[in-house]
């Protein structure tokens, strides 16, 4: 099983964690900036731990045979600090970087105006650096929250199929499919969201625009969560081809949409999107014309 | 074909083409570099280049000392230290990488703290880039030897080390053979490189 990890926040994961990965088929991952567990109280702070996404970590990676990306964003939570603002600022600096793939974790904690605009403002910087988006949706009132969340992405106008929405579940899948963004999934431990109800899921509303993930960090979480999906999906009769597909082709489409993924080390033997990889010649005139502002 | 250039920071015809607007870019305003450096890679290319180094390595020293030969000598560290500051690791690298021939633009001294922030690391792409001529020509040796013990540490092969030779002391091979010794008495291989640096002492 060749896995992709979407989203899965490594710098709170140990060294055991990784080869546990390894072992399991986890050839790549995306650790989307997020909150810490404490919250911050100035933008230095946002700067060494961006740095550290970009640097150290994916160092730490590449030790384990993992090739590590990022998003970078400033978090719901943070967006309602008036001291963490001036991350804005610094967002231009890092979405310009290799290994940046998209711009989030973005979207609503407790869908207060702050967030909002917070979210607005980087859901244009998403499309002034060429960049996909990864939206996390609020583990309180989701569905309220996710339906404002998708009103505001059609405000900005931002092409749907380089939206993801993460953190759904059998309430706000729909909304998210009818869209048109991409689906994400992160199956925890506990009551969120959990394999059988995930391949449930798969049944329903098929392979499309969907992608796993465990989101592991420091709370209670699993970073096998994708491998036992693909389990799972195995026990109820899907093909290697199918697990292949949710596991690591849809990851690639979506994140290749920045054109900065960098799998050229990993064994990416198989029929995953080429056009879409930073290999090592820039692939077409086209794909470097845009990086100009 | 450019005969300023040295040799070895020579592209094929191809990656010139690519890498030329982005020099001209840097001349025409020095403070693009940061935006330029980072998406380099994305326009010239990565891997391994026909003179032996790293395609983006060698794009990024390019553009760092156009960048310097265009603000002067007066202005030149202060470029450097903010690329190094605002760089991804791939990009310090690069920094590093480009200090020998940054010497002759007005650097000096100037510089080494960024040699001394990359000894800090655990990052061997960046200790293993820090430990070149610059180091070589500038680190006081406390940190100078500090520097070769820690690529011993952390598995960086001595080539990496400029003129180890010529600037090894009796206190290096001291320390050195108090990391062998250490080694040993943890059940530990003491690395190849420490084993043929104290086999050759004087
Ligand atoms: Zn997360």
């Amino acid at each position: 099983m060749r896995i992709f990890d979407p989203h899965i926040h490594m710098t709170s994961r140990t060294t055991d964690d990784y080869e546990a990965m390894y072992d399991a088929g986890v050839r790549a991952v995306v650790e989307p900036a997020f909150w810490l567990g404490q919250p911050r109280t100035s933008v230095g702070s946002f700067v060494d731990y961006f740095d550290a996404l970009l640097g150290w970590e994916r160092f730490r990676a590449a030790q384990f045979g993992i090739t590590h990306h990022a998003t970078i964003a400033l978090n719901p939570k943070e967006a309602n600090d008036p001291r963490c603002l001036g991350v804005l600022d610094l967002l231009p600096r890092y979405l310009e970087k290799d290994g940046v793939v998209a711009v989030g974790e973005v979207g609503f904690d407790s869908m207060t105006d702050a967030e909002e605009t917070v979210m607005v403002r980087q859901l244009e910087l998403a499309g002034e650096h060429d960049l996909p988006v990864m939206v996390h949706t609020p583990h309180r009132d989701k569905v309220a929250g996710t339906r404002r969340t998708l009103e505001i992405v059609g405000q900005v106008g931002l092409p749907p199929e380089r939206v993801l929405v993460d953190h759904l579940n059998e309430n706000t899948i729909d909304l998210v499919d009818d869209a048109g963004c991409w689906a994400g999934f992160s199956v925890y431990p506990d009551t969120k969201m959990d394999e059988r109800r995930m391949v449930a899921i798969l049944d329903r509303r098929g392979l499309d625009r969907v992608l796993v993930n465990s989101a592991a960090d420091w709370g209670r979480s699993d970073p096998l969560k994708t491998w036992r999906t693909g389990r799972t999906m195995l026990a109820g009769g899907y093909t290697d081809d199918d697990v292949d597909r949710v596991l690591w082709r849809n990851p690639v489409a979506f994140y290749g949409q920045s054109g900065r993924l960098l799998l050229d080390d990993v064994a990416t033997a198989g029929d995953y999107e080429g056009n879409t990889l930073q290999r090592g010649e820039p692939v077409t005139a086209a794909a470097t014309a845009g990086e100009e502002g | 074909m450019r005969p300023d250039i040295d040799a070895k920071l020579l592209f094929d015809t191809a990656r010139e083409g690519r890498v030329a607007p982005l020099l001209e870019e840097v001349r025409g305003d020095p403070s693009a570099l940061g935006r330029v450096f980072a998406r380099a890679a994305r326009v010239v290319g990565r891997g391994v280049g026909p003179g032996g180094g790293r395609v983006e390595d060698v794009a990024r020293v390019r553009l760092l000392v156009a960048a310097c030969e265009t603000v002067g000598p007066d202005a030149a560290a202060g470029v450097v230290a903010g690329q190094y500051a605002r760089g991804d690791a791939d990009e310090r690298r690069a920094v590093l990488l480009a200090l020998a021939d940054l010497d002759g633009l007005g650097v000096g001294d100037a510089a080494v703290p960024v040699i001394l922030d990359a000894l800090r690391t655990n990052d061997t792409r960046l200790v293993a880039a820090a430990m070149g001529p610059y180091a070589a020509a500038h680190l006081p040796a406390d940190a100078w030897r500090h520097g070769v013990l820690k690529c011993l540490f952390t598995g960086v092969p001595l080539t990496a080390v400029a003129d180890l030779d010529a600037r090894r002391d009796a206190e290096l091979d001291r320390m050195v053979r108090a990391f062998a010794d250490e080694r040993r008495a943890a059940g530990r291989d003491v690395p190849e490189d420490a084993v043929r640096l104290l086999a050759t002492i004087r």
